[in-house]
Formats: structure tokens, sequence, C-alpha cells
């Protein structure tokens, strides 16, 4: 992804453009990420009877919150939050999540 | 205190924060830059939380009179009976020493944009590079007739910011007899919290359903319909509540009198044994000293979106309540606007861009009974073109209770004061 960017970058934009948009996207996962903190506990650690999200195995986050947002996973509120976002950046939540320990 | 040299600078980015920030010459030297925050409620708190976490370079003070976090959501338990105000109050200590905040126990009387400086009750004079207000909402008890007076009197109270009002609310609902009336009024929309009214009704017919069987409660209604959640909130009137609750759609109280313990609207006059009469509302008091309740009726506060940056007052950022915008004004949607101007706060001061396009979701309970509640969830992508946020497919509410729903409801609230607070 970073890669991809900064690649896109070089050839048309200068710096500038570079600097803004790599960390405009890391900023937009950290954003919905801590998002899900309000339910899922601080550092996606439940403090509740919500689960905890840190450290999940991503394809698992992944795998659940696509089944979530087709319907095929039953929830009381996730299929809503589910449908939400796009496909890329439920990829990268997941990759956040297992990420936190 | 973590007031490191601002040594990050690198020249590519110190080229992006002459770019982006224009005036702003004391960010671009040595000294830390310094956000100040007003109000530490679920914005404020989360805002410097989340600044201080995401960059602990740049110093963040707190201006907030109250010693301690009372949280509105789970109020209303707290006047049906099911929790008590020791449940919903929390210290700042936790907050304060993690994420080491410089806090001062103030009220704000004074904002200089051009100088960008606040002025204190306390007479401090305190110099930002940017300020957040996160002040919540003042409520318009000059709109209704008699009801300063009353209010005074502290006969009839909003309790519409949770607190002493909500422990005194609780304790006229106690010494109300059985047989008695208890009247409510809602506000016109928008205003805090659109299910709360609802809730609060629920809650109060809970109550009294166990202990004053034969009371009434008469809920009169500044708005044409239920404003939020009808379905979830008709079904529960009517499946526990039948026969006790009389709703008046279309019914803005005009006038209070404590005297005669009256509440009158155009249409007639209805006495209660407990009024608990909700003005209508604007933007915190603190948003008019920085000239930014600038919409059109000078009543909520314009902001653009990516930075929550006010779209009359320089780096002065709104958060939560006060906003402008298609949001519902919850403590849950405050965070998040506090998450989204935090990151924002963060980047620019770094000299990089915000993120253009933030997404984020509320998640909203309501019990509506003892061992029942619902949801409303909706998530919001903004749309720059509109410079608006566009609900997403899939959000929607609850229209009928159940018990998971209020295992997750009680899940929330210590969930997000962890979150908050901690």
């Amino acid at each position: 992804m970073h890669k991809k960017i900064l690649s896109a970058g070089l050839f048309g934009v200068g710096l500038f453009a570079i600097v803004g948009a790599t960390m405009a996207a890391d900023a937009h996962i950290r954003t919905i990420a801590s998002t899900c903190m309000s339910c899922h506990g601080p550092d996606g650690k439940s403090k509740s009877a919500m689960p905890t999200l840190a450290g999940l195995d991503k394809t698992y986050f992944v795998t659940q919150m696509k089944a979530f947002k087709s319907g095929q996973r039953p929830a009381s509120v996730m299929h809503r939050h589910a449908q939400g976002y796009t496909d890329q950046e439920i990829e990268k939540m997941g990759e956040y999540f297992a990420a936190l320990k | 205190m973590n007031f490191n040299r601002r040594d990050f600078l690198t020249a590519g980015a110190a080229i992006a924060v002459a770019h982006s920030m224009p005036g702003c010459a004391s960010v671009g030297g040595n000294a830390a830059p310094h956000v100040v925050v007003v109000g530490a409620g679920y914005g404020g708190a989360t805002c410097a939380k989340y600044i201080r976490k995401w960059d602990p370079k740049i110093k963040v003070t707190v201006i907030e009179p109250n010693d301690k976090f009372v949280s509105c959501p789970i109020s209303n338990w707290v006047l049906g009976g099911l929790k008590t105000m020791a449940d919903i109050t929390h210290s700042y200590d936790t907050l304060i020493k993690k994420y080491n905040l410089n806090w001062v126990k103030d009220t704000v009387i004074g904002i200089d944009v051009d100088k960008r400086t606040v002025r204190t009750a306390g007479g401090q004079t305190i110099a930002y590079d940017r300020l957040v207000l996160a002040p919540g909402i003042e409520v318009r008890t000059d709109t209704i007739e008699g009801y300063k007076e009353a209010y005074a009197a502290q006969k009839v109270v909003h309790a519409w910011k949770a607190g002493p009002e909500t422990a005194l609310l609780r304790k006229q609902l106690e010494a109300m007899p059985d047989g008695g009336v208890f009247v409510m009024s809602v506000p016109m929309a928008p205003y805090r919290c659109p299910p709360g009214p609802y809730e609060r009704v629920c809650m109060v017919a809970s109550y009294f359903k166990k202990h004053k069987p034969k009371s009434k409660i008469i809920l009169l209604d500044g708005n044409q319909d239920v404003a939020s959640k009808p379905a979830l909130f008709k079904w529960a009137w009517k499946t526990y509540y039948d026969g006790m609750i009389d709703y008046r759609p279309n019914n803005a109280p005009k006038k209070v009198d404590h005297k005669t313990m009256t509440v009158s609207t155009e249409f007639d006059d209805v006495k209660g044994d407990v009024l608990n009469v909700v003005p209508i509302q604007r933007a915190g008091e603190v948003t008019a000293l920085a000239g930014a309740r600038n919409d059109s009726n000078k009543v909520w506060c314009v902001v653009d979106f990516v930075t929550f940056e006010s779209t009359t007052a320089k780096n002065v950022h709104i958060i939560g309540d006060s906003v402008l915008s298609n949001h519902p004004k919850s403590g849950h949607m405050a965070t998040n606007h506090a998450k989204v101007c935090a990151s924002a706060i963060v980047e620019l001061l770094n000299g990089r861009q915000p993120d253009p396009v933030p997404v984020v979701a509320n998640t909203c309970y309501s019990a509506v009974s003892e061992t029942t509640a619902g949801h409303v969830a909706t998530v919001f992508r903004y749309n720059p073109e509109k410079k608006q946020w566009d609900a997403q497919p899939g959000g929607g509410a609850s229209a009928q209770g159940d018990e998971i729903n209020f295992v997750f409801n009680w899940a929330w609230a210590e969930s997000i004061w962890a979150e908050v607070l901690s």
C-alpha cells in the first residue's frame, strides 16, 4: 500500500503530495480503528461484555466483518457497522488490530 | 512534562507547515506546539487524550470547571432507579496522569482569535497554537416564560446536563405520590441526545409501574412525531406501559408556572406533580466568545469536517453537540468528532495533510425497560464534494427492545467511559 502510493507519487507529483498522501492513508485507518474502541475498549482491549479486538488474527477479523456485511453472520448491531466500510478498509483494520498487542 | 524540541520537522515538512498554516509563526520554531481544549466531556476529554497519544510532543492543556465527569448517557437509568449517581460519575485522575495533561479547573470567559489566547474566570491568560472547543449545549431557559424563576427556585429542572439536576429530578420523582402526574417536554430538534426524552419517559414509567402504578406521564413534544427510534419507543410504550403515557406531539411549552406547577402550550394548561421541561438548545456559550456560532440562525457552529476547524474562527476547532451537521448530537458522536479532530491537529502540527475523507460511526442504545433496550447505529462517510456526511447503507434502529441490546447498552457505557477517561 505504502509502496504503491509512493511510486505513484514519484511519477507525477512533488514531495509535498507524497508526504500528504502517505500520512493521510495511515491517519484514515488509525482514526477508524480508534472509533471501534468506544465499544471494544481502549487500545482494542475490552472492558465489558464486548469482544476484544487487539491481537485478533487478521484473516479471522476480515472474514467476520465480511460475514456481518453480507448478513451471513447474525448480529445485534455489527451488521449495521460492517456495511459502512469498504473491503479495503476492513483489510487495513484487520492488519491494524492484529498488530495491536 | 514531555515537551521535546520539534526536531522531527524536516525541511520538506516545514514547507508543508508553511503551506497549510499561514500565519502560524510560533509553531515553526523550537517550542512544542500547544493545544488548549475547553471542556472535558465525551468530546473534549477524548480529543485531549488522542492528541497526546498520537503525538506526545504536542503540549495539551484542558480547561474544565467540574471536578468529575458525569455521564449524560445512563443518567436516565438513574432517574428510573436502575443505577445511582455514583455509577455515572467518574474521576479525571487516570486521564490526566496517563496522558500528562496540563489540567486547569476554570471557566473560559474570553477568546482572542487573532492573538490566539483564552482568558479564564480565574484570571489566567493562556496562549494556544490550536484551540478545541467542546462545550456541549447551552440550554435556552430564556425561551420559555417563567422558566428562569422556576429553575432558580429548583422547582423545575431540565436535567439535560447530567449532575445535580439529575439527582434532584430523581428525588422529585421519589417524593411524588402514587397517582401523581409527571409532565415532560421535548424541545424542537436538533437537540442533545435525540432518543433521550423518550428513553427518559420509559425509565420513569418503569419506576412508576413498579412503585407508583396509578401515576400518569404526559409527554409534550415540540416535534410532530417521536424524533428518534420512533418504532422502538412506540412499541415499548404499548408493550410495557399501556395507558400510562399520554403522548402529545406538536405541543411545545410556552410558559411554566412553578407556583401552580403548570406547563402551558399554545393549546392548553397542563398541571403536574413533577415537571421536567427541556428547553431548546444552541451551541455552548464559549463558541460565541470565538465568534464561531455562525450558522444562518447563529445557533450552531459551521466547521470544516476534515479538521473540525470553524469556518470563521481560524485555528479554533469545534467538536460534539455544538456542531451543525447531520450527525445526531450524541456523546458517542462527540468522541468520534474528537478523534477526527485530534488526528487532523496532529497531522497539521506535523506539517502533513489530514485525512481528506474521514469515516465515523454512531452507536446509541436506549433502555426501554429494566431488562430491554434497542439501538441505532450508522456509519457516516465524509463527502468532500457535498461538504457533508453520507450515511452509509446498513444504518438504522431496532424496531423493538430485547435483552441482548440491554446487555450491550451497559457494556457500551463501561467501554466508552474507559475509552474516554483512560
